[in-house]
């Protein structure tokens, strides 16, 4: 069998006596002491330094309204429907008007919900949209079940800068379209 | 000692009985020890809590991170926060232990390292107990912080912690004597067992043959100069005797859990914390003394407390100039003491922990050899120099 011996080369005396190399390391610690190391500042101090939230960020799922404050869920159930942790609960209710329903109840549990943002893609109204509020906690478990109020209260913070393309006056439109068709509101 | 009548030019004497009494306590030679073991008892533990906080942000900056910085400004009641925290913790004695001794050995661990202070003189007049034999009474004392590292690791009654005693004994008896060898040597220039001795031998410039050399010997008249191998030595058994990275065997974290205070929680916990940082301003303060001059700053100390003396009030009720003085004397000790306890921060944060055979090695077959031969050394070159 080949085999090739390797030698290791002798260690000379300042080596061996470990000292030399020993203030080496601590004039290499020292340096990042003074924060000369290169790296000394990247610590973000959390809550008074926040991140700089990409646009793609996904946080909190919201409820938005039009131009007109009338909320824009007409309670079609599909983001409940496609929602994989089946954090969304949904009980329609009819209304008067254009549109035919409107959500009694829209409640997202926060400790399910994984921010995949399905609910926003599947939305055919628009309607939901997810925001770029984390900072989500509370002390129990129905603290952290988000109901129709507070999904609104936090889809008020997003202008179009976070991703609401268009407050559209929804209402206004579809009554416009349903007159040019005949078509009486109900 | 019986500096308080001193420190206290005129003391309150309206007559009566209080103040008679006053007097003959004032007068006293426990009265001035006394007062300097209280200033000194709050004053180590204050400044543990102070290095507890050093430590946790000096290794956040070494590591490029900040480490504690929100309990008040730089996070310096940070370790009054833990305090708070250990004190309100439960504090669970498990059901499988000794209880004496378990209960016993957080109490050997603070214990030994105050008492050790005792010893050391951090001034001129600022000193608790002036013992001929002051480094031995020292080390003796010092010593005993073994039994608190043994027997809680006995008395834990479980693996790991037993591990971590059993080694902790076995490195603390070996380093002890490394320390002790290379202190001998120190002790032979000084020709003198007592601390204060110790100290001024180091600011009286270099004395050949009984003639004292020019002022600027006073400058390297330091041991550390004048026994570099000596001082090294010293200093690596001192980290061993604390058990001081790269010498924590006891709690080797990622082998014995937390080592011989696994199955410690709450104050008994900040007890033991308490005592290894205390231990590690005794060998500072040791070291110090034996090789940094002490009190002395090159004979600057004298100029300078002179200085300040000439700007002090008249002397009332206090002596002022005494109490300058003692500030002065104890400031230069301290602030050497706390570059020293800064280099074991440092040192902590740069070494990887030694194996233990290498431990074992290092101690009984470089150490000892290297301060015996360095004793034997320091015998001849007294001999011929004196
Ligand atoms: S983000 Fe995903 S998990 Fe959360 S509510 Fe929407 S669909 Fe459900
Ligand atoms: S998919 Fe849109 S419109 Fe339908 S229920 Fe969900 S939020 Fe409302």
């Amino acid at each position: 069998m080949a085999y090739v011996t390797v030698r290791r080369r002798e260690l000379t005396f300042a080596e061996r006596l470990y000292l030399p190399s020993i203030l080496k390391g601590m004039a290499h610690t020292l340096k990042h002491f003074v924060g000369a190391g290169g790296r000394a500042g990247v610590t973000m101090q959390y809550p008074e330094e926040k991140w700089q939230l990409p646009s793609f960020y996904r946080g909190v799922p919201s409820l938005v309204k039009d131009a007109d404050g009338r909320g824009k869920c007409v309670a079609c159930s599909l983001c409940e429907y496609v929602c994989p942790p089946r954090a969304i609960s949904i009980v329609p209710k009819s209304i008067e008007g254009v549109v035919e329903k409107a959500p009694e109840v829209f409640d997202i549990d926060m400790l399910r919900c994984i921010f995949c943002g399905y609910c926003e893609e599947v939305c055919p109204e628009e309607a939901i949209f997810m925001s770029k509020e984390y900072e989500i906690c509370g002390e129990t478990r129905e603290e952290l079940v988000f109901h129709k109020e507070r999904l609104y209260e936090i889809g008020a913070t997003l202008g179009a800068d976070a991703g609401v393309p268009d407050a559209e006056r929804k209402w206004a439109k579809l009554a416009r379209e349903q007159g040019e068709q005949g078509v009486t509101g109900g | 000692m019986n500096a308080l009548p001193v420190l206290l030019a005129e003391t309150v004497s309206d007559g009566g009985v209080w103040a008679s009494v006053n007097r003959t306590f004032v007068e006293s030679r426990w009265a001035y020890p006394l007062l300097l073991v209280l200033v000194v008892g709050n004053v180590v533990p204050l400044l543990v809590s102070f290095l507890v906080w050093a430590e946790r942000r000096g290794s956040a900056l070494i590591q490029d991170r900040l480490g504690p910085n929100r309990v008040g400004p730089f996070g310096l009641f940070q370790s009054f926060a833990d305090l708070g925290k250990f004190l309100f913790k439960e504090d669970v004695t498990p059901g499988h232990v000794n209880k004496v001794l378990y209960c016993l050995a957080p109490a050997i661990a603070v214990i030994p390292p105050l008492v050790a202070l005792a010893f050391v003189p951090y001034g001129r007049n600022v000193m608790m107990a002036d013992v001929d034999t002051g480094i031995l009474a020292c080390f003796a004392v010092s010593s005993l912080h073994v039994y608190s590292v043994t027997l809680g690791g006995w008395a834990s009654n479980s693996k790991f912690p037993l591990l971590g005693g059993v080694r902790a004994t076995a490195q603390m008896i070996s380093y002890e004597i490394a320390l002790g060898v290379s202190a001998l040597a120190v002790l032979m220039v000084a020709g003198s067992l007592r601390l204060q001795d110790v100290v001024l031998h180091q600011a009286d410039g270099w004395t050949v043959h009984g003639e004292t050399l020019g002022a600027w010997s006073r400058f390297l008249d330091w041991n550390v100069v004048k026994q570099p191998i000596g001082a090294i030595v010293f200093l690596i058994a001192g980290f061993a005797e604390t058990n001081r990275h790269p010498f924590d065997m006891p709690e080797a974290e990622s082998e014995l859990a937390a080592g011989y205070h696994t199955e410690y929680s709450s104050m008994k916990f900040a007890l033991f914390f308490l005592g290894e940082y205390a231990a590690m301003i005794v060998v500072s303060a040791l070291f110090t003394t034996l090789y940094l001059g002490g009190w002395t700053l090159f004979g600057l100390e004298d100029v300078l407390a002179d200085w300040v003396r000439s700007s002090a009030p008249e002397a009332g009720w206090i002596n002022w100039a005494q109490v300058v003085e003692g500030v002065l004397h104890s400031g230069i000790f301290f602030t050497k003491t706390l570059a020293l306890l800064f280099v074991f921060i440092w040192v902590r944060w740069t070494l990887p922990r030694f194996r233990y055979d290498q431990l074992m090695r290092l101690g009984w077959m470089r150490l000892l050899p290297l301060s015996l031969a360095w004793l034997a050394l320091t015998a001849v070159g007294v001999g011929i120099l004196r």
